[in-house]
C-alpha cells in the first residue's frame, strides 16, 4: 500500500522511514510561525521555567494581526515582541506593515515542498500551496516547541479531493473552495489531510492556489495540500536567489530550482485515502457564505441584490496582487455606490508596490476605494473596518462567524475579491460579469 | 517507563472504568458552557458543570475513574481547554470516541487526559458497562473481547503521565519551576 503526502511529510519531519494514518509522531518542524500572539507564548515559555528559545533560526515571527497599533495595549504588546525578538536574537522578524504572516513567509521563501510548518495560527494550513506541512497549533504547544524543537503530531487520515474540468468565466479559486466547504459542510475535512488533484487545481495561477489550502482550516482540516509543480519551484528559487548577495544568474535560479524540487513529495498513485470526491469545476457557479457560517452557502443568484454597506478586500485568503487587479478591472471608470464603502487591505507591502506599480491602487483610489496598511485588517474586529449594528459586510476573507469583525449584530457574507468590487460598485451584491460586460 | 502515573504504571493492562455513552457531534459547549469560561477557576467548580447541558445526570453520579465513550467529533466548536479540564477534574480516566475534533484532542493530551480514538469499542460499548483500558498494549477489552487501537507515542503517553504539557516539559528539562502558567488574551 502507497502512502498519502501526510503520511510522507510526517515520516520526514519525524525522521522515520515511514509514517500510518492514526501514528502519533514527535515532529521537528522546519519552521514555527507566530504573530502578535507572540508576547503571550513567551510568557508560557518562561512559566516553563526557562530563558533561551532552542530553534531561533526555525522561527518567525510576524506582527500583522493589529497593525500599526490602534490604541496603548496593542501599543504595548508589540513592545513586548520586539524586545523578545531581540533578546532571542530572531532574524526572521516581519515589523508591522510587511504583511500577513502566511503570505510574507511565501514571499521570503522560508518554507519549502515537504517541509513541516506549525504556527500559532489556524491557517497555516496555507503553506499547502506550496506542497508544505502548515498546520495550526495551541500557543503551549508553541512555547513547548520555542522549549524543544519538537512536537508530537498524530498522522492524520487523508481525504483526496480531485477537481475536473474548467472553472467557468469570472468562477474563482474561492468559489470552488466556498462550493466544497457548502457541499460536505464545515466539518467535512475533520482531522483529515485534504489532498487536492486534478486538471483544474494545475491550471490555477499560483496566487489561486494560496486560496484553497488556506480556505481549508475552514473545512477542519488538519492540513491541505496541493501537488507542487515547475510554477512553485520557479517561485521559491527566484525568491530564494533574491536573497544571495552574488548576481542571481540563471545558472544559479537552476540549481536552487531543482534543489527544491528535490524536496517535493507527492501521494503515491495507491496511497490510502479515507474519501475521494471529485468535483467539477464547469458546474461551480459564484458562490456566497451568508451569516453565520462559512458553510452556509448560496450561488450568487440567490442573494443578489443584497444591501452591502461595507466590501472589503484582503486578507491572507484574498488580499494578493490578482485579487486587487480584479477590482481594479471591474471598478475602472466607476464609483463606488454612495453609501458603501469600498475598503482594500493589501496582503502585504510587496503586493501593495505592485499595486502602485501596475497602476491598480490609483484606479480604485479614484474610483473611492480606502486603502489599509498590509496586514490582517478588520478582518478579525481588531480594527481599521470594524461594521456598525445592523451593517452588512460583504468580505473576501474565510470567516463570517457572528461578531468575527467586532461586531455582533453586523452580517458577514463572503464571496471572492471581485464579486465583492463589483457589489462595492453597485452597492448591492452584485455578479461581476454584469459590470465588466456591461 | 518509570515516570508513567500510577492509573498506568502500576495497572498497566487495566484502567477499568464504567462508561457513560453518548452520541455524535457532541460540542465544547454542551461539554463545558461558554458562560462560565471566563469566571471559574476552581477545579471543583469547574469539574461540577461538567457536561451539564448534555447530561444532567453526569455531573452528579460519575465517579472517578468512569470512562467517557462517544461518537464522531467530540468537542468540535471552541478551544476552550475547560472542556478538557472539567472532566479530568472530575477524575475521568480517559475518552474514547469514533473521533476527536481536531484542537480538543491536543488539548486533551496536553493537558494529560487520555483520549483514545476506537470507533469499535464505541459501537459495541452501553452505558454502564466496564470497558478495561491496555494503555501499552494498545487494546481495549469488553464482555471478553479486544478492540485494537493505534498506539500512543511514548511522548503522547509521558505528557499524559506528566499532567500536560508544561509539567511533561518541566521534567523533561530538569527544571522545578512551579510558575503559574498564564495565557494571555492578546
Amino acid at each position: 500500500m502507497g502512502h498519502t503526502f501526510a503520511e510522507k511529510a510526517l515520516a520526514r519531519a519525524a525522521g522515520l522511514p515511514g509514517a500510518a494514518a492514526g501514528q502519533v509522531v514527535d515532529a521537528r518542524p522546519d519552521i514555527v510561525l507566530s504573530h502578535d500572539n507572540t508576547a503571550a507564548i513567551a510568557r508560557i515559555f518562561r512559566s516553563i521555567g526557562l530563558e533561551r528559545v532552542v530553534i531561533p533560526d526555525r522561527m518567525a515571527i510576524t506582527l500583522d494581526h493589529a497593525v500599526p497599533a490602534p490604541n496603548a495595549r496593542h501599543a504595548q504588546n508589540h513592545a513586548e515582541v520586539r524586545a523578545f525578538v531581540r533578546e532571542q536574537g530572531v532574524r526572521n522578524f516581519f515589523e508591522v506593515g510587511r504583511g500577513i504572516c502566511h503570505q510574507v513567509l511565501s514571499e521570503e521563501a522560508l518554507v519549502l515542498p515537504g517541509q513541516l510548518i506549525l504556527g500559532a495560527d489556524s491557517h497555516t494550513t496555507h503553506f499547502g500551496w506550496l506542497g508544505a506541512f502548515g498546520a495550526g497549533v495551541g500557543r503551549t504547544e508553541v512555547a513547548a516547541l520555542w522549549a524543544t524543537g519538537e512536537l508530537w503530531l498524530r498522522v492524520p487520515e487523508s481525504m483526496k479531493i480531485v477537481v475536473v474540468g474548467e472553472l467557468g468565466t469570472g468562477v474563482t479559486a474561492k468559489d470552488l473552495c466556498l462550493h466544497v466547504i457548502g457541499q460536505l459542510g464545515a466539518d467535512g475535512g475533520l482531522y483529515q489531510s485534504v489532498e487536492f488533484a486534478g486538471p483544474a487545481i494545475e491550471r490555477l495561477s499560483l496566487e489561486s492556489r494560496m486560496v484553497i489550502p488556506n480556505m481549508m482550516a475552514e473545512f477542519g482540516a488538519k492540513n491541505a495540500y496541493l501537488p507542487p509543480d515547475g510554477a512553485v519551484f520557479q517561485y521559491l528559487s527566484e525568491r530564494r536567489a533574491r536573497k544571495l548577495p552574488v548576481s542571481n544568474s540563471k545558472s544559479q535560479i537552476s540549481d536552487h530550482t531543482s534543489a527544491i524540487s528535490n524536496l517535493a513529495l507527492y501521494p503515491d498513485p495507491d496511497a490510502a485515502y479515507a474519501a475521494v470526491h471529485t468535483f467539477d469545476a464547469s458546474t461551480i457557479e459564484l458562490t456566497v457564505s451568508c451569516p453565520h457560517a462559512v458553510d452556509a452557502t448560496q450561488p450568487l443568484s440567490a442573494v443578489r441584490g443584497t444591501r452591502v454597506h461595507q466590501a472589503f478586500i484582503g486578507t491572507c485568503t484574498n488580499g494578493r496582487l490578482e485579487d486587487i487587479a480584479a477590482a481594479a478591472e471591474i471598478v475602472k471608470g466607476r464609483k463606488v455606490a454612495p453609501g458603501t464603502r469600498l475598503l482594500i487591505v493589501p496582503a502585504s507591502s510587496e503586493v501593495y508596490a505592485e499595486a502602485i506599480r501596475c497602476g491598480y491602487a490609483q484606479t480604485l483610489l479614484e474610483a473611492g476605494a480606502v486603502f489599509g496598511t498590509p496586514g490582517c485588517g478588520p478582518c478579525m474586529g481588531n480594527h481599521m473596518g470594524v461594521p456598525a449594528p445592523g451593517e452588512v459586510c460583504l468580505s473576501s476573507a474565510n470567516r463570517n462567524f457572528k461578531g468575527r469583525m467586532g461586531q455582533p449584530e453586523a452580517e458577514i457574507y463572503l464571496a471572492s475579491p471581485a464579486v465583492v468590487a463589483a457589489s462595492a460598485v453597485r452597492g448591492a451584491i452584485a455578479d461581476p460579469r454584469e459590470i465588466v460586460g456591461a | 517507563m518509570r515516570d508513567l502515573p500510577s492509573a498506568i504504571s502500576h495497572r498497566p493492562s487495566a484502567i477499568a472504568g464504567r462508561v457513560w455513552k453518548y452520541g455524535d457531534g457532541v460540542n465544547t459547549d454542551v461539554i463545558f458552557p461558554g458562560k462560565y469560561t471566563y469566571t471559574l477557576r476552581d477545579p471543583a467548580e469547574i469539574a461540577a458543570h461538567a457536561l451539564e447541558d448534555l447530561d444532567p445526570a453526569f455531573a452528579a453520579q460519575a465517579q472517578p475513574g468512569d470512562i467517557v465513550v462517544a461518537g464522531r467529533n467530540w468537542g468540535n466548536g471552541s478551544s476552550r481547554e475547560q472542556a478538557v479540564t472539567c472532566l479530568k477534574y472530575r477524575g475521568i480516566a480517559a475518552v474514547v470516541a469514533k473521533s476527536f475534533a481536531r484542537i480538543y484532542y491536543r488539548n486533551g493530551i496536553n493537558q494529560g487526559l487520555l483520549l483514545i480514538a476506537c470507533p469499535e469499542v464505541v459501537e459495541a460499548a452501553q452505558t454502564g458497562d466496564v470497558i478495561e483500558i491496555d494503555p501499552a498494549g494498545s487494546l481495549i477489552r469488553l464482555d471478553g473481547r479486544g478492540y485494537p487501537f493505534p498506539p500512543l507515542s511514548p511522548t503522547a503517553l509521558s505528557i499524559i503521565a506528566a499532567g500536560g504539557l508544561v509539567p511533561h516539559l518541566r521534567r523533561k528539562l530538569g527544571l522545578t519551576s512551579t510558575a503559574v502558567v498564564e495565557i494571555g488574551d492578546c
